[in-house]
């Protein structure tokens, strides 16, 4: 039975280390991570392997012939045995403890030159702030290898702030701040990913981290303070009602061609202009979509139910920005109309 | 005339349905009342009405239908009725639909009605299965869908899994130590009926104005102070299932503690009252403080305290810390009747004493100290003062050792036994194999680094299902199919069973096994979309649910035609040794004759002769004389 465990053993480690378990390995947190998690698969297989033989062998052994009316031995204990299977046991889950606590203080320490970022979750959407930088983007654009300390916030409920490429996950905390911190390693584009239920459109909060050349990053926000010197919102409604769409979130729920928004969860948007002027007696369209913004239950759209949608928008967004994404929704619409 | 008018007076359904009519027209008048005196607009506020309503309307049920009668005689100081016994034990079905105080007939109706809602929230997981089956929308809508997996495991855990085991120790328990009864009857009956009210509730939530409650069953704030209506369902509904447990864990302590036969010392109880003692322990401990969790969320909702409104001066962490102080221990209130349940089986039907019995009883009591000690576990990622994370891995990493010594005595209990394959001995030997692997899975979440990853992932999902699945509900079909014969007098159809239980073990590890690897590569839970790299191991995992879920038909129609039609089952089919099997099948109504003796251990398999306890008309066998257990 032994020989037999041992090699069920050697096996079951064998392919639980040839599985590829984890997304792309992007940071050198993600490399102590991965390996901890193999050593925790080579001390857990033999466990499992142990009560797997014993179990089956003793059915194979010890299984009633039929008719069999006897008793099996009068053993109530051993002692020696008892000793041993606390005490192996309890050296095993220390020694993983300690090495899990060096791993937890290596991939959480603080690094020379990090680079700032500010990440604020919303329903339904995250947005980074480069303090150092100035630029604050819908986009989470990083170096290569330079750590990184993200100073997470939340704006309504709870998220949690998670690239899977990173193994580090954050929860974002209204009223408070947290951090972490992750040093990418490989160039590329990974998800960010909401995973702490926020509410409807909790699956669809997803954006892209891009991991790109310190040259590249250098371009990119000089890029976006061009940008920010550029025409004034003002001056260009289209893009800058675009913008705040996504960055509030809206098309987590809300189909809009103009913005490349395909959910269904919320009434479609782009025909928004043609319906938005009949739909109440009191209030025109203008008045009409502002009030479907503000307070999504007092618009009642056949075959949604207003209390769906998130409240708390007024104070979400400022005036101007109401002001700004109400005329971009029904102007984009008049528009194609138009066309 | 005088007939009619008594059907409306009497303790029963009629009465319950004219009482909670009047006390919903009083809630809604009080509402109504209250916000004219301030007012307040609109004056008709449903939201308001519905809360209020979900309070009152159950104690007017639960007032109507009876439970209340004899304490209210008492306590306006009336001629209460001698007791005549008319309300225990059931003679027609019809006694199962009313307040009953026989615990056997409590047992049954504990182990029907959570069955009922196992069912539902099975159909409920189905659902969300059939919409994961591909990435993308298939057929319900993300509100829906979150309201699925939330009101899917609030069934499971608080309808199903908590009160079926006090359902199983409420019928087998007295039987076991040899009591007539529970210590309190009235108060037994109360905790039953409370259950109904608790579960229609969350089920109803679907028909609420913006849908069910869909912040999973967890009801994070300051997500469930926002959301509509739908959860107040869940905040309210959790009070009731909240209140039944702790009655029934108190009548637990008190009838363990004070009505043990003569000879049964704490060292002669069977482990499954061992494991219920302790299991109690941790219900009137703990259960306070989900409580406590769920008041702190209406008073945000319906009376605008600012308890987790950040920008108030609330504190969002708290609400984590208070929830899962009670929920960490829950785990093991799953749990620990499981294992009592697996080591009167094992024995049993192995055919010998349980391995270790004093480390079995010690190792429970180890998990109830140690399982206070862990609860932040959940919270490594939550934001949390960061120095808690450590202690908090090394508690729960012990937790391991405990458990480990059941497994390990489990599997030496086997050995050189006699083992008898039946259906409940399949579950245990599959309880102990699965739940080995959710344990595994359980030190590997502990790991703080690890956990940041995978941390509300479906390597949760695995975790869990393997330790509530593959464990506890594993030992609920272990328990009810040992005790079937027991409970109806007659014999399930092993073949049917051998079947249940050889689909279910499969599929099931097709079902929960794949999800540790999307887990791992980065699918999140409670997701209604997901990549499309995932799109493979979600299709497999769909289908194998929907095999599955239709394998526990096969169960059902086990246990519902063989409680009709059965083989009629002796007073001890698998000659076991505990008390309860020493009666007829089904046991008399008073439960004993006359009260036994213990004068021996439970499971003295072995010794020709030996006996656990006697009864006035049989003669004690000499071996039996012998203590409980041979010091080693």
């Amino acid at each position: 039975m032994l020989a037999i465990g041992v090699v069920a053993s050697v096996i079951g480690v064998a392919i639980c280390l040839q599985i590829d378990w984890f997304p792309t390995q992007g940071s050198t947190q993600a490399d102590a991570i991965d390996t901890l998690y193999d050593v925790l698969m080579i001390a857990s297989v033999p466990i499992f392997v142990l009560v797997m033989t014993v179990a089956i062998y003793c059915v194979i052994a010890f299984r009633a012939k039929p008719g069999e009316k006897g008793d099996g031995a009068h053993i109530h204990g051993n002692t020696k045995l008892e000793v041993i299977w606390v005490t192996i046991p309890f050296i095993i889950v220390t020694a993983l403890a300690v090495y899990g606590w060096i791993v937890l203080d290596d991939i959480e320490a603080a690094q020379a030159d990090e680079l700032v970022v500010n990440v604020t979750g919303e329903q339904f959407a995250w947005s980074f702030d480069y303090p150092d930088e100035n630029v604050t983007s819908n986009e989470l654009v990083l170096p290569v290898d330079r750590p990184v300390h993200f100073k997470i916030h939340a704006k309504d409920v709870l998220h949690s702030f998670w690239v899977p490429a990173f193994r580090m996950k954050q929860d974002a905390v209204p009223g408070i701040e947290t951090n972490t911190r992750a040093t990418p390693t490989e160039l590329g584009s990974y998800p960010v990913v909401c995973a702490e239920l926020c509410g409807i459109g909790h699956s669809t909060m997803r954006q892209e981290a891009r991991v790109v050349p310190e040259a590249e990053f250098d371009a990119w926000v000089q890029e976006e303070l061009d940008k920010g010197e550029g025409p004034a919102p003002g001056e260009d409604p289209v893009a800058a009602g675009r913008e705040i769409f996504t960055s509030a979130g809206c098309n987590a729920c809300h189909t809009l061609a103009d913005a490349d928004a395909t959910a269904s969860v919320g009434p479609d948007l782009d025909e928004l202009a043609q319906v938005a002027e009949d739909r109440s007696p009191d209030l025109n369209a203008e008045e009409y979509v502002r009030e479907s913004i503000v307070d999504p239950p007092a618009i009642a759209v056949k075959g949604y139910d207003g209390t769906t949608m998130p409240g708390g928008y007024e104070d979400q967004l400022t005036p101007e920005e109401i002001d700004t994404l109400v005329t971009y929704l029904l102007g984009l619409s008049q528009t194609e109309e138009g066309e | 005339m005088a007939v009619a008018l008594r059907r409306w007076t009497a303790p029963g359904w009629y009465r319950a349905l004219l009482s909670t009519l009047l006390m919903a027209a009083f809630c809604i008048g009080l509402v109504v009342l209250v916000r004219s005196l301030y007012g307040y607009e609109p004056l008709w506020d449903w939201d308001a009405i519905v809360t209020v309503i979900m309070i009152g309307a159950p104690l007017g049920f639960l007032v109507g239908i009876g439970c209340f009668d004899y304490w209210f005689y008492w306590a306006s100081g009336k001629p209460t009725r001698p007791e005549d016994h008319s309300g225990h034990g059931a003679y027609s079905w019809r006694d199962y639909f009313r307040v009953n105080t026989d615990h056997k007939v409590i047992g049954i109706q504990y182990i029907t009605t959570t069955v009922i809602f196992f069912f539902f929230g099975g159909l409920l997981a189905m659902l969300m299965r059939a919409e994961l089956a591909a990435p993308g929308s298939q057929f319900v809508d993300p509100n829906t869908f979150n309201g699925l997996f939330s009101v899917h495991a609030s069934l499971m855990i608080f309808l199903f899994i908590i009160p079926v085991f006090a359902g199983i120790a409420n019928y087998v328990l007295p039987l076991m130590i040899g009591a007539p009864d529970m210590a309190f009857p009235r108060l037994n009956a109360l905790s039953f009926w409370m259950l109904p009210v608790a579960g229609v509730m969350m089920t109803a939530s679907f028909f609420a104005p913006g849908g069910s409650f869909a912040t999973g069953w967890t009801a994070y704030a300051p997500l469930s102070t926002e959301t509509p209506l739908g959860q107040t369902f869940f905040t309210i509904g959790v009070q009731f299932a909240g209140a039944s447990s702790i009655a029934t864990a108190l009548n637990f302590l008190v009838t363990i503690i004070t009505m043990r036969a003569p000879g049964m010392t704490f060292w002669r109880m069977p482990l499954l009252v061992w494991a219920n003692f302790t299991t109690s322990l941790l219900v009137v401990i703990a259960t306070p403080f989900i409580a406590g969790s769920q008041f702190f969320v209406l008073f945000d909702r319906a009376l605008g305290t600012d308890f987790f409104y950040a920008a108030n001066g609330g504190d969002v962490v708290m609400y984590q810390h208070v929830f899962w102080f009670y929920s960490h221990p829950a785990v093991y209130i799953m749990m620990l009747p499981g294992f009592g349940i697996i080591s009167e089986v094992i024995s049993t039907h192995a055919r010998k004493p349980v391995f270790g019995y004093r480390m079995m009883a010690f190792s429970l009591m180890a998990i109830v100290v140690l399982g206070f000690t862990v609860w932040a576990h959940h919270m490594f990622v939550s934001g949390m003062h960061s120095w808690l994370r450590v202690p908090m891995m090394i508690t729960t990493m012990l937790i391991a050792v405990p458990t480990g010594i059941k497994i390990f005595s489990w599997l030496a209990t086997l050995w050189r036994g006699v083992i008898h394959l039946t259906t409940p001995m399949l579950f245990a030997l599959g309880f102990i194999t699965m739940f080995t692997l959710g344990g595994i899975s359980g030190v590997v979440l502990a790991v703080v680094p690890v956990d940041i990853h995978v941390s509300d992932t479906y390597f949760v999902v695995a975790h869990i299902h393997y330790v509530l699945f593959g464990g506890s509900v594993f030992t609920i079909f272990a328990g009810i199919y040992h005790w079937f014969p027991k409970m109806t007098g007659r014999m399930y159809d092993e073949r049917l069973g051998k079947l249940h239980f050889w689909l279910s073990f499969f599929f099931f590890n097709l079902t929960f096994g794949p999800m540790h690897f999307v887990g791992v590569d980065g699918m999140p839970r409670r997701v209604a979309d997901y990549a499309e790299e995932f799109a493979t191991l979600n299709a497999i995992i769909s289908v194998s649910s929907f095999i599955f879920g239709l394998s526990m038909l096969i169960w059902l129609y086990n246990m519902i035609v063989s409680w009709r039609h059965g083989p009629k089952a002796a007073g001890n089919p698998w000659r076991a040794h505990t008390i309860e099997w020493q009666v007829s099948s089904p046991p008399p109504i008073f439960n004993f004759d006359s009260i036994p003796t213990v004068v021996g251990g439970p499971y003295e398999y072995g010794i020709p002769g030996a006996q656990h306890a006697v009864f006035d008309d049989k003669k004690p066998a000499p071996a039996a004389a012998k203590p409980a257990v041979a010091t080693e």
